[in-house]
């Protein structure tokens, strides 16, 4: 009789537990079956009734029946919890499409960035930044380079004089020209000098009376043409892209000889010739050369145990090669339109 | 330099390359071709005519209506405008189906009632600039010499299906400012010889010092001079060919004889002048300075004053010519001519240049004088005009020359190895390879095993040294053909200064705190060189600058930011962020070069976070441009050596302004642009710094060194204080900071307020308080013994008052 009325309960406790739909119900079963009070409880309590044999089977069947309406209690109760919570996530529910809170980010004006790029390209490659003043005596930006008073390259008209013997330096060089000759005749140099230069020009879109260069000086023992041509491939791949070529053309500077222009081909039209590169596949993007004998010997190096190469460059023009600026002026308005461009890494 | 690759046959053979592959090799081999041009690209149906008729349009005043043979089977009426058309005339025809430039193509037409089959042509109409004709076309149609033959094509007789090229020469190559100089590279590349004109002397029996005599008292501008004499003249038009050679090179015809000696500017690069001997004035040529205050009008009419910076052709007694630049107008060969005097000189580069530039006057002649013409040609430069004069005038040439040369030419000669050249070049040239290059170049070679000896010509003054003749072979043996290697030797670590990093990491964090880098112009107007500037020093002036706008260096960034925060308000752009670094530049002795300094500055201003769509909005305040520049400090190492103090700065917001110190000294300041800047700028309310970026980068920075993470609790207390309107927080900051002792760890304020409930002229600064003993817990005793140094601090020293 009282295992038939266990089982009874069991079945009928497994059926509320199933039909409870929120927690307070189902504690209600809880308390209604397992406390004290409950029908379980009762049937134990008339347990003296039975024989010896019979108790302990009785009593087994009791805990089987508690422990199997308990875990299908505990099992109802973690489903109506997480249905719960889940129904209440619900409500919680956000469009995630709308903006987040932005954070305030400025970036690099884009000059400064080529320039970066390229010193640490040179760095990697041993060289140090070498810089020097804007303002300049005539002596080292031009006597020292070779362009001696009387050169015809050289005019009044192109250059911001202060007085007759200081101006504002109109290339990078003079920094050379000062490196050179802290150096006191003992290679290795290995330099590169950014800055800003200035020259006696109306701004327009392809002038600036304002502008920034960055050149770079090699002096050792056994510098060759060969080992410019393997260092301006480096720059043009790195600065460019892997797949551009250089190409070495003569051109004429005073303190080079040889000297050269360096084209790089087209990104456009891959060499084939279009607009931008006039047809000829190539683009200029720097002079170069070895430097001449006699700047080696101004800045006290022997000429006969030393050679060496330089490069320079303007940093507008790779700049807008680079990125396809059309205007110059549009580097020095700063208008933030523009500046925002220049914001990630490029591969 | 403009050279026709028809004329350039002359004198070395092209055959087997066209001009575009020739153009492509000059620019490889070191001169670069700039374009190729071929005028009648794109033209057709224009024939050479003859006007059989000529009669008035009947009814248009203007018009003239011809009957033209154009080698047709009958004459065609045309109806032509022209002022000189006329019967006889041997003309441009585009016949009915011609294309002109400009893709204007000819019709038949009806002018007045009259039918028109195809139109007479000016030189203008078939493409030349107006420049280039001669006078005597210059408003009408061009009218061919007599012996053209009719029907033929007649942009082939104007040299218009030539090709030209157009050389752009670096100033070393002034050798190829000449036919032949170009004809010595084309062989050199080509590996063909040079033809040179052939000069048949034919000369009378009569000598020309018998007509003239030349004095030379400049002898180191003019160390040669020879005049030739060409009597009995006819001035006329030169040969068609010889103007469309001319027209081919930008050089406008003239009359024959000043074509002919601008023909020989363009052949043999040597410039040569013409004087009319019976208006020469005496019969002496003298070469001298000019004196001081001398006049001359030259060849356009305009008088010009002379100094001794000058050299002049004179008749003994007055200037004819300024050597090498231009003729004077009293001895100009005009139609009327007979007798003629040939000058083939040489002057001196910077006695020519100093005149053509005193003068505002370049010309052909004094671009190649400028330059150094090759003093190896004058001579048969002379012979050769006096030859084509006779020979397309008419007239005699008188024998020999009067003259005075004193020119000692000695040739180059420069010795150097070939292991010296494989060395620069990177190569491993053999020595026939570098022969073969030297013999191209047509110098004289001499070789000793692997030493040569090189004799360079006259007309190649580039070179001089060693490196000169390294650069002729790496050109010929060909740049695409050097290999490519990096520098090997001692290896340097490659790395920034301490300064540069620095630098660096100040745009990191400016970049970083949402401030965009702008670049702007150093130079700037005398008004706002010195405005907002640290330090008021005296700005520099530029000598000669372009405009009052940019006469100036600057000594401050902050104006050029504050034109940049204009611009871009201007463009509805309002809220903005920027900074720049640059040098400013102070003026020291006159004879000594400016100190420089490198300053960093910052603009702000409109919504320095704006998140709309959750209603967040907070414009920029000082205390926006505060963080940014304690951020900067920070990054710097410099936070704890940093100290701000009010101050009134021109232009500055007088009780928003404040100096920054380091240690004690003002490197900067920071605050809000004055209102009525702003204005007169119309910009918004703008915050600025400026600050000089050597002092932060070169100010001392402690190393890092490690603090043991707190292992005990802290306690905080918080301290609410009344204090005068005028006391500062961070004065009351240093108090609290000084008497908490070495528990008080940190202070920061939490609260402060100025608003109704406080009593007048009050304040209320409420702070934190956390104390901490790194060796163990601290008790409640402990705290407030510490604390209580610090309110009796407080109220001492700031007169605050502890609020409830
Ligand atoms: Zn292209």
């Amino acid at each position: 009789m009282m295992q038939e009325r266990l089982l009874e309960l069991q079945e009928e406790a497994l059926q509320k537990v199933a039909a409870a739909s929120e927690l307070k119900e189902l504690n209600e079963v809880r308390v209604a079956y397992l406390g004290k009070k409950g029908p379980i409880t009762e049937v134990l309590r008339g347990m003296g009734k039975l024989s010896a044999e019979e108790r302990p089977k009785i009593g087994a069947l009791a805990n089987e029946v508690r422990e199997a309406i308990a875990t299908k209690i505990e099992e109802k109760q973690k489903a109506l919890e997480t249905a719960a919570v889940n129904a209440k996530l619900a409500t919680e529910t956000i469009d995630v499409t709308l903006p987040g809170r932005p954070v305030n980010k400025g970036n690099l004006h884009p000059l400064t960035r080529i320039v970066e790029e390229i010193e640490d390209l040179f760095i990697g490659m041993g060289y140090t930044v070498a810089e020097g003043p804007e303002v300049e005596s005539d002596y080292y930006n031009f006597e020292a380079l070779n362009l001696p008073k009387s050169h015809p390259a050289r005019d009044m008209q192109d250059s911001f004089y202060i007085t007759d013997e200081i101006l504002m330096r109109t290339h990078t060089s003079p920094v050379q020209a000062r490196t050179m000759e802290k150096h006191k005749g003992q290679g290795p140099v290995k330099i590169i000098c950014p800055g800003k230069v200035y020259r006696r020009d109306n701004d327009d879109a392809t002038h600036s009376h304002q502008f920034q260069q960055i050149e770079g000086l090699v002096i050792d023992e056994n510098i060759s043409m060969s080992d410019l041509k393997g260092t301006l491939d480096v720059f043009a791949k790195k600065v460019f892209g892997q797949d551009r070529e250089i190409r070495l053309r003569p051109s004429f500077f005073p303190f080079t000889e040889p000297s050269v222009e360096v084209d790089i081909s087209c990104k456009i039209c891959s060499g084939k010739g279009c607009s931008v590169c006039k047809k000829t596949g190539w683009i200029e993007v720097l002079g170069a050369g070895i430097v001449h004998p006699n700047v080696l010997e101004m800045a006290g190096f022997d000429s006969k145990k030393y050679s060496g190469f330089a490069f320079g460059m303007g940093v507008e023009r790779i700049a807008m090669l680079k990125y396809g600026v059309d205007d110059i002026r549009h580097f020095y308005t700063n208008d933030v339109r523009f500046l925002k461009q220049f914001n990630h890494h490029e591969a | 330099m403009f050279v026709s690759y028809k004329w350039l046959q002359d004198y070395v053979d092209l055959s087997g390359i066209n001009a575009t592959e020739l153009a492509d090799k000059i620019t490889k081999s070191g001169i670069e071709v700039e374009g190729v041009e071929k005028k009648s690209e794109g033209l057709k149906g224009v024939v050479i005519g003859h006007v059989l008729e000529r009669e008035q349009h009947p009814n248009a005043d203007k018009l003239n209506k011809c009957q033209v043979d154009i080698g047709a089977e009958n004459p065609v009426q045309i109806i032509c405008g022209a002022p000189n058309v006329d019967k006889g005339q041997k003309v441009a025809v585009a016949t009915v189906g011609a294309v002109l430039p400009g893709n204007f193509k000819i019709k038949k037409a009806k002018l007045r009632g009259e039918e028109s089959h195809g139109m007479i042509c000016s030189l203008q109409e078939l493409g030349f600039e107006s420049k280039l004709v001669s006078k005597d076309y210059a408003t009408g149609i061009f009218v061919f010499p007599n012996d053209v033959e009719v029907g033929k094509d007649a942009l082939e007789e104007l040299g218009l299906s030539d090709e030209v090229l157009e050389l752009g020469l670096t100033p070393n190559r002034s050798d190829a400012l000449s036919m032949l100089g170009v004809a010595y590279e084309v062989g050199a590349i080509l590996g063909r010889e040079v033809k040179w004109p052939v000069v048949e002397k034919e000369e009378a029996a009569e000598k020309a010092t018998d007509y003239i005599s030349v004095k030379v008292e400049a002898k180191e501008d003019n160390p040669i001079y020879m005049a030739k004499i060409i009597k009995d003249v006819k001035i006329g038009p030169s040969p068609l060919w010889m103007q469309t050679r001319l027209m081919s090179a930008g050089i406008r015809p003239h009359n024959n004889v000043v074509d002919i000696t601008n023909y020989i500017l363009l052949e043999y690069g040597q410039p040569l002048h013409a004087f009319d001997y019976d208006r020469f004035g005496s019969k002496e040529i003298v070469i001298r300075r000019a004196k001081d205050a001398e006049k001359i009008v030259t060849l356009d009419e305009a008088e010009r004053t002379l100094t001794p910076d000058h050299l002049v052709i004179t008749n003994g007694s007055e200037p004819v010519a300024i050597a090498g630049v231009m003729g004077g107008a009293d001895s100009e060969v005009k139609n009327d001519t007979t007798n003629i005097i040939i000058e083939s000189a040489y002057f001196a580069g910077t006695v020519v240049r100093k005149a053509s530039k005193d003068h505002g006057l370049r010309s052909e002649a004094s671009a190649r004088f400028e330059k150094g013409v090759d003093p190896a040609r004058v001579r048969e430069a002379g012979e050769r005009a006096a030859q084509l004069i006779a020979q397309y005038a008419g007239g005699t040439v008188l024998q020999g020359a009067a003259e005075v040369d004193e020119l000692s030419m000695e040739p180059a000669v420069i010795s150097i190895t070939l292991e010296k050249i494989n060395t620069l070049l990177g190569t491993s040239m053999t020595v026939s390879v570098v022969e073969s290059i030297f013999k191209r170049l047509q110098f004289g070679v001499e070789l000793d095993n692997e030493t040569f000896t090189i004799t360079v010509p006259t007309r190649r003054g580039d070179i001089t040294i060693e490196a000169d003749l390294v650069e002729e072979a790496a050109r010929l043996y060909g740049y695409d053909n050097i290999p490519v290697t990096l520098p090997i030797g001692s290896a340097n670590p490659g790395q920034l200064t301490d300064y540069q990093i620095k630098r660096r990491k100040a745009r990191r964090t400016l970049e970083g705190a949402g401030l965009y880098q702008a670049v702007t112009y150093s130079l700037t107007s005398q008004e706002k060189a010195s405005q907002f500037a640290l330090e008021a020093r005296e700005s520099i002036r530029l000598a000669m600058p372009i405009s009052e706008e940019r006469s100036q260096l600057r000594l401050s960034i902050v104006p050029q930011l504050l034109e940049v925060v204009k611009y871009n308000n201007a463009r509805q752009i309002d809220s903005l962020a920027l900074y720049e670094i640059g040098s400013v530049f102070f003026k020291r002795d006159e004879q000594e070069l400016p100190e420089e300094k490198e300053h960093v500055a910052g603009a702000i201003t409109g919504l320095w976070e704006s998140h709309l769509w959750q209603g967040e909005k907070k414009p920029v305040d000082f205390f926006v441009a505060k963080g940014v520049i304690e951020a900067l400090f920070d990054t710097l190492g410099l936070a704890d050596q940093i100290s701000y103090r009010q101050a009134e700065i021109n232009d500055m917001h007088p009780g928003r302004t404040a100096e920054v110190l380091l240690n004690g000294e003002v490197i900067g300041f920071i605050g809000q642009v004055h209102p009525t800047v702003q204005k007169d700028l119309d910009i918004k309310e703008t915050y600025i710094f400026e600050l000089s970026l050597k002092a932060l980068a070169e100010a001392e920075v402690a190393p890092i060194a490690y603090q043991t993470i707190p292992r005990y609790p802290s306690t905080t207390r918080d301290i609410a204080l009344v204090v005068e309107q005028a006391t500062k927080a961070g004065d009351i900051q240093d108090i609290i900071e000084e008497a908490g002792g070495k528990l008080l760890k940190e202070v920061s304020i939490f609260d402060l307020y100025e608003g109704e409930r406080m009593e007048e002229g009050k304040k209320s600064i409420a702070y934190s308080l956390k104390y901490y003993d790194p060796e163990r817990t601290l008790t409640d005793e402990d705290i407030t013994k510490a604390h209580d140094k610090v309110l009796e601090a407080v109220k001492e020293k700031a007169g605050a008052e502890l609020r409830g």
